[in-house]
């Protein structure tokens, strides 16, 4: 099983990723440079956070264009799993790959806090090594997380099961105080139909040792890492 | 030639900036400005010896998959004989 986290001028957060996926997975995983396109020898790739293209025209907008991304578009075509993470969520809505739009928070600053996230689907590869309704502990840091979507997608999204986390307070109600940035139904992650691309605005790879605050998002990772041991 | 695409977020999408605009502007005493929505203006210089047609549709189709997005934003295209 061979893990991918894919970096583009800007990226930040995508040492924490490859140090997660090789520590506490415990699985081989590169660095992959945006003007890549073989994405053959992977079977989990993570688009990581940061300011891909210094966020300019809008967050996500231009790594959209990088060579990598139509790599991936095929490679999620094909039914492999993909992470995308803070920018990479805003990267995989900019690219069409997951519903909707991530938009300058409610409140307009840039928030850099943790905050408490409510599991909502289990039934993912992303998630199934969690709890139904309980309560993560997770860090954000964007200005543009606050997530839209026409009421037709959203309809879809709560239909079909793909809102897989939300933002709540610390006993697991959503409420407009636990939602930092205004985003719809408090909504911090979704998946794609299939269930094969996901998206999350807080950080789970920043929340993979009690010596930095929380461990909570180890299981998303050791779900992949079981999905992909189940697979093979 | 050059073309100039005006962005704006739809109706629908709340503006976070442009609310915080109008209201640093009412402070300042401008009391007939009831709203204020923020948006991006592009200026894009054309070959010369592009038709208007020709200019338009490259503008739209530019405007339509990079400057803006779709899913929040409207654009509208101007093009100017320089």
């Amino acid at each position: 099983m061979k893990f991918g986290v894919i970096v583009f001028p800007g990226s930040n957060c995508d040492h924490d990723a490859y140090h997660v996926i090789s520590k506490h997975v415990g699985q081989p995983v590169d660095f992959i440079w945006h003007r890549s396109t073989d994405l053959s020898t992977y079977d989990a790739v993570i688009i990581p956070g940061g300011f891909s293209y210094g966020d300019y025209l809008r967050a996500g907008a231009l790594a959209r264009f990088s060579p990598v991304m139509n790599s991936v578009k095929e490679f999620a075509a094909q039914g492999n799993l993909v992470l995308g993470i803070c920018n990479g969520f805003q990267i995989l809505c900019e690219a069409g790959l997951l519903p909707g739009a991530l938009i300058r928070n409610r409140d307009l600053h840039f928030i850099c806090d943790y905050v408490n996230v409510r599991v909502e689907n289990t039934d993912t590869p992303f998630t199934h090594e969690l709890k139904a309704g309980s309560v993560l502990q997770m860090p954000i840091a964007h200005a543009e997380g606050n997530y839209v979507c026409d009421d037709a997608t959203f309809e879809e999204l709560k239909r079909e099961g793909r809102i897989i986390f939300r933002y709540c307070d610390a006993e697991g109600q959503t409420t407009d105080e636990a939602n930092p940035n205004g985003s719809r139904d408090s909504i911090a992650g979704i998946c794609n139909r299939e269930r094969n691309v996901m998206g999350l605005m807080p950080h789970p790879e920043r929340a993979c040792e009690e010596l930095l605050g929380s461990s909570d998002g180890r299981d998303v990772f050791r779900s992949l890492a079981g999905t992909l041991a189940a697979a093979a | 030639m050059k073309a100039k695409v005006y962005v704006t977020l739809k109706p629908s999408v709340l503006d976070p900036q442009g609310k915080a605009i109008k209201h640093s502007v009412q402070l300042l005493g401008f009391e007939t400005v009831s709203d204020i929505r923020q948006g991006k203006y592009f200026e894009i210089a054309m070959d010369n010896g592009v038709s208007q047609e020709k200019a338009r549709d490259e503008a739209t189709r530019l405007a339509h998959e990079v400057l803006s997005n779709p899913i929040i934003e409207d654009f509208r295209v101007e093009i100017e004989d320089v």
